[in-house]
């Protein structure tokens, strides 16, 4: 909305800060769910964030810089409906749902249904986000998320991916992955899930699904990245899953001066 | 980051690490910049109105609503320009300040509206309705190749030596192409300007200038007033990297024109995102190169054509283009070479200054074909470059024909690869790569040898203006310009070292053109030789007059009175520095002289491509240490050991932070900084959202920057010194050329991977996939 503002010179009439208001600041855990209130920063959540989905802690300080996570807030980033949000691919890949509030009125919508197309979502007018609630990650399942951008701190994502699964016996019996970046919404690869699905979690599975990350998705080429390079870097991220799950994974080891 | 030299003030201080004078206020905020200064009574704002079109004439401008917007006083379109509309700093009447019937390229300036405030200016701005026709549109170099190649400005070749006859000698060849991008000056402070009008044809303007004379020249252009009548005041930019070379004189040109129309004092600052779209960048080169080598890689014959982005007119697009085929040489002798400039017109913004100004263009080149004679050899680059190294005897022409006198270029290298532990740590990364699957490193060390003047001759001279007041306080002015560099301090170490007193005596004031006329940018590397010595000069004159005082008064020969620390010494007589001033005032002695310097030996003929267009020669070395992920092409630098050539450091603390600041930059314009156009000719990229300049946690976590304490300046520089804000800015190339190694792993480093640049993860990234379909 900044940009509304400082760019587009937009005149957007009254407007009310929802900063300060309690009720969207609350952090509720339970053994099921982490429940965000709208109104919850990135550096607020982070430390709930990452005790229980601690594949997120380096994924975390990558999105905005500083001064953006400590103003910015999870439910904004679900609520502006962006499709290179960093949010939205680990909350859809975890099963996430929002509740949406107008008056004493609430609904629940799953995040990846949220989503409607480029610069729409399923909230109705006089709607806000009120919280996000994400599932807790059953033990034994695979998880993890990766951004991908052209600077390492402080870019928006070129493309930004999740990656979920659940193997018993060797075989995937489910599995989750998202994307931002790589269509007009934040989208799951349902070609790739399906590709996965009952086949043993093995190299050969993987190289067998990765096709399919070209029916899901048809990127764009801008600015951040080309329709080559993220096809091809989504197809890799999922062969980095892999090998991260059977501990034969290697990731850039981030050092500062 | 690494250790740096504790600082300390010290009197009479050359050679000694002093703070930047403005360090402390600029951390503080209390450090004004012209949009910091109180506005004068009454005064008004301009915001300009900018094509949407690459390149259209305009069929119709619809203005109504913009005239009757909220707080507009009114607009100003070419029609309102008294006297002359352009601006073009090489005189070639191709740029003008606001368009005439055709536009050029998208975001050039069509109008400027006069407001009440700038957000009222903005506003209405945005109200204007234009009918375009459009014109075919040519955006890069490609494009512009294939239409013909239209030309900005006359080309240059530099040719020495038979080289048909060195290719026949040559056993081998390296044939390539490579794309080096533009760059951003992307100055923290944004453009700039003030006009206050004065009486008569008068008009003052404060503004974020490089080239304070130059914005004179250009408003009394536009005026088609005197130079006389025009004053511009500079204290300091929030930077400038070439940006505010030329690039502030439209900005002038409208306040003085809107200031002198409606007899108000005008203030112009566009927003970051029109700053980007309106001014010039970096160019970006294609060079296409033919190399003839031998089987140990030693190098016969060099052809090479460096076509650049000129953009839609000339502004400095023939020197920087000079510049790229003066630096085609790097530190490397060519027993035969020709090279040829290609400044090409295009609907881009006009590109510009940026430091380095075309050189590091070159040199990339150079040590591209390096690489690929390596690859194809299967050595490593360095012992590539060791064989080529200009001679200190012999093999030391350049190829326009200069000498090189005075070459370190061996010592350099020798000592930075003991001090980097090159080798071993080269061959701890060839053991890591071979059972490394994912993470790849690369190493790399670059040369760099610069020449130092500029190449059009009579910029070479400089004037400061010095005064002692009565109670023994000095007042410095010179033509340089303040961008954070630290020129100023180090001129007034040099003064303060002149008189023999501390630094804190000298105050240190505005440029400003009516007090040092016809200055020279300050740019090439040469704000401290030049005006260093005209400061220099000034203190000379003065202190002549003052010993010639002391003698009168002590009735000695001038022989027997001899300048000291703190004051003079007059026979046995010491006279402290305050007290013979006051007394030579009490004598009528004038205590103000005007310094002047030009630099001595340079000469250049452009016609045949000889001469010696530059005074002396910098030098450095740098090696970087990078990780690659191969599955995404993203990378991280490991560590940057750097060495440069300063000469006798005037000031080692600003001269380590010139370095530092110019690695970073070069590296942020070689890996994340992309320029990118859409397909109607608009830039992309014109804001920090979209352009990634390097941030904090983009500074190698290992850094070791050093200056060659060794070094003396052959030529009589100010201090023995040597020129440092350009040199060592293309030493980020080592990291490209260490992304280069490590991508090449990928294919047991048979092919050399020619990675353009900026080498960003998506480079990185397509270039290891070339790497494993090429592999057997």
């Amino acid at each position: 909305m900044g940009l509304w503002i400082t760019k587009f010179m937009r005149d957007i009439g009254p407007m009310i800060y929802i900063g300060g208001l309690k009720d969207l600041q609350g952090i509720d855990e339970s053994a099921e769910a982490l429940t965000l209130g709208a109104g919850v920063t990135y550096t607020r959540a982070r430390q709930v964030m990452v005790k229980r989905y601690p594949q997120l802690g380096e994924f975390w300080d990558r999105i905005g810089g500083e001064q953006v996570r400590n103003a910015g807030t999870v439910g904004g980033n679900i609520a502006n409906g962006s499709p290179i949000g960093d949010s939205p691919p680990p909350l859809i890949a975890l099963g996430a749902s929002v509740t949406l509030r107008k008056g004493s009125a609430r609904r629940v919508v799953r995040l990846e249904d949220y989503f409607i197309a480029y610069g729409k979502q399923d909230r109705q007018p006089g709607e806000f986000v009120e919280s996000v609630s994400i599932p807790t990650l059953p033990a034994g399942e695979q998880f993890a998320c990766y951004k991908i951008s052209k600077r390492k701190d402080e870019d928006i994502s070129s493309l930004c991916g999740a990656f979920r699964v659940k193997v018993e016996d060797g075989r995937v019996v489910a599995a989750a992955i998202a994307f931002g970046g790589m269509a007009a919404t934040p989208k799951r690869a349902k070609a790739v899930e399906a590709a996965l699905v009952g086949g043993a979690w093995s190299l050969a599975t993987v190289e067998a699904a990765i096709p399919a990350f070209a029916t899901d998705y048809q990127p764009l080429t801008d600015m951040r990245a080309s329709a080559e390079y993220r096809l091809l870097a989504a197809q890799n991220l999922l062969r980095r899953f892999f090998l991260e799950t059977t501990g034969a994974g290697q990731r850039l080891k981030r050092e500062v001066a | 980051m690494n250790k740096q030299t504790p600082i300390t003030a010290y009197r009479s201080a050359l050679h000694v690490s002093t703070p930047h004078d403005s360090a402390a206020k600029q951390v503080a905020g209390r450090a004004d910049y012209v949009d910091d200064l109180a506005e004068p009574e009454g005064m008004l704002h301009a915001y300009l109105g900018l094509s949407t079109r690459a390149h259209a004439e305009i069929s119709s401008i619809d203005l109504d609503a913009v005239r009757s917007a909220p707080g507009v006083v009114g607009v100003l379109t070419a029609a309102d320009i008294p006297a002359v509309n352009d601006i073009s700093s090489v005189h070639k009447h191709d740029e003008p300040v606001l368009v005439e019937g055709v536009v050029s390229y998208y975001g050039q300036p069509i109008f400027a509206v006069i407001a009440e405030s700038r957000d009222a200016a903005r506003r209405a701005a945005k109200l204007v309705k234009i009918v375009y026709k459009d014109l075919p549109h040519l955006t890069d170099v490609d494009a512009a190749q294939a239409a013909g190649g239209k030309l900005v400005t006359e080309p240059l070749k530099l040719e020495r030596g038979d080289v048909d006859a060195g290719f026949a000698k040559s056993t081998r060849r390296a044939k390539g192409r490579v794309r080096i991008g533009g760059q951003e000056h992307f100055y923290l402070e944004s453009q700039i300007a003030l006009a206050i009008p004065g009486e008569d044809d008068e008009v003052t303007i404060q503004t974020s200038t490089q080239h304070p004379t130059e914005i004179q020249v250009m408003v009394a252009q536009v005026m088609g007033i005197p130079h006389a009548a025009v004053t511009v005041n500079m204290r300091r930019m929030g930077g400038g990297f070439g940006g505010k070379e030329t690039q502030g004189n439209l900005f002038a040109a409208v306040a003085a024109v809107a200031a002198k129309k409606y007899g108000k004092a005008v203030k112009i600052r566009p927003d970051r995102d029109d700053d980007f779209s309106i001014t010039g960048k970096r160019h970006d080169f294609v060079v296409d190169y033919d190399v003839g080598y031998d089987a140990d890689g030693k190098i016969q014959a060099v052809t090479a054509t460096y076509a650049a982005r000129a953009g839609f007119s000339a502004d400095l697009s023939g020197p920087v283009t000079d510049r790229a085929l003066f630096h085609a040489d790097n530190a490397y002798w060519y027993p035969a070479v020709r090279v040829n400039s290609q400044p090409l017109m295009t609907n881009t913004v006009s590109n510009t200054a940026f430091r380095g100004f075309g050189g590091p263009q070159g040199i990339v080149a150079a040590e591209r074909w390096i690489e690929d004679i390596a690859y194809a050899l299967g050595k490593d680059p360095l012992e590539i470059r060791k064989l080529n190294f200009y001679g200190t005897d012999t093999d030391n022409v350049t190829p326009y024909h200069q000498t090189v006198e005075d070459n370190v270029i061996h010592r350099i290298i020798d000592d930075l690869e003991k001090s980097s532990d090159y080798q071993a740590r080269r061959a701890a990364i060839l053991t890591f790569n071979a059972t490394s699957p994912i993470l790849k490193k690369g190493i790399a060390m670059i040369p760099v040898k610069f020449g130092i003047s500029f190449t059009a001759t009579w910029h070479n001279q400089a004037g400061a203006l010095v005064h002692v007041y009565r109670d023994g306080s000095i007042h410095l002015s010179h033509g340089g310009t303040e961008m954070g560099q630290g020129l100023h301090i180090k001129v007034a170490q040099v003064l303060a070292d002149a008189f023999g007193v501390g630094v804190e005596r000298v105050k240190i004031t505005a440029s400003n053109t009516g007090k040092v006329p016809n200055t020279s940018a300050t740019a090439a590397s040469s704000g401290t030789d030049l005006n260093g010595m005209a400061a220099w000069d000034g203190a000379r004159q003065i202190k002549e007059r003052l010993i010639a005082h002391a003698a009168a008064k002590y009735k000695l020969p001038v022989e027997q009175v001899s300048w000291q620390e703190s004051g003079v010494l007059a026979g046995e007589t010491f006279i402290g520095f305050d007290e013979i001033v006051m007394s030579a005032y009490m004598a009528r002695v004038q205590l103000s002289a005007a310094g002047f310097y030009a630099t001595p030996k340079i000469h250049w003929d452009r016609s045949t491509g000889r001469g010696r267009p530059f005074y002396y020669f910098a030098y450095g070395a740098a090696v970087s240490e990078v990780t690659i992920d191969t599955l995404t092409g993203e990378y991280q630098i490991d560590r940057a050991d750097v060495l440069e050539d300063v000469g006798r450091s005037l000031n080692p603390a600003i001269d380590i932070g010139q370095v530092e600041g110019g690695f970073i930059q070069g590296v942020g314009w070689l890996t994340t900084e992309e320029l990118w156009w859409d397909q109607k000719g608009e830039l992309r990229t014109h804001a920090p959202s979209t352009y990634k300049i390097p941030v904090a946690s983009d500074v190698p976590p290992i850094f070791n920057v050093k200056l060659a304490e060794w070094s003396v300046n052959k030529e009589p520089a100010i201090g023995r010194s040597k020129a440092v804000g350009e040199p060592p800015l293309v030493l980020g190339y080592s990291v490209v050329e260490a992304l280069s190694m490590a991508v090449a792993s990928v294919a047991d480093y048979k092919i050399a991977p020619q990675l353009d640049m900026p080498a960003t993860p998506e480079r990185v990234l397509m270039g290891v996939e070339r790497m494993r379909k090429s592999s057997p």
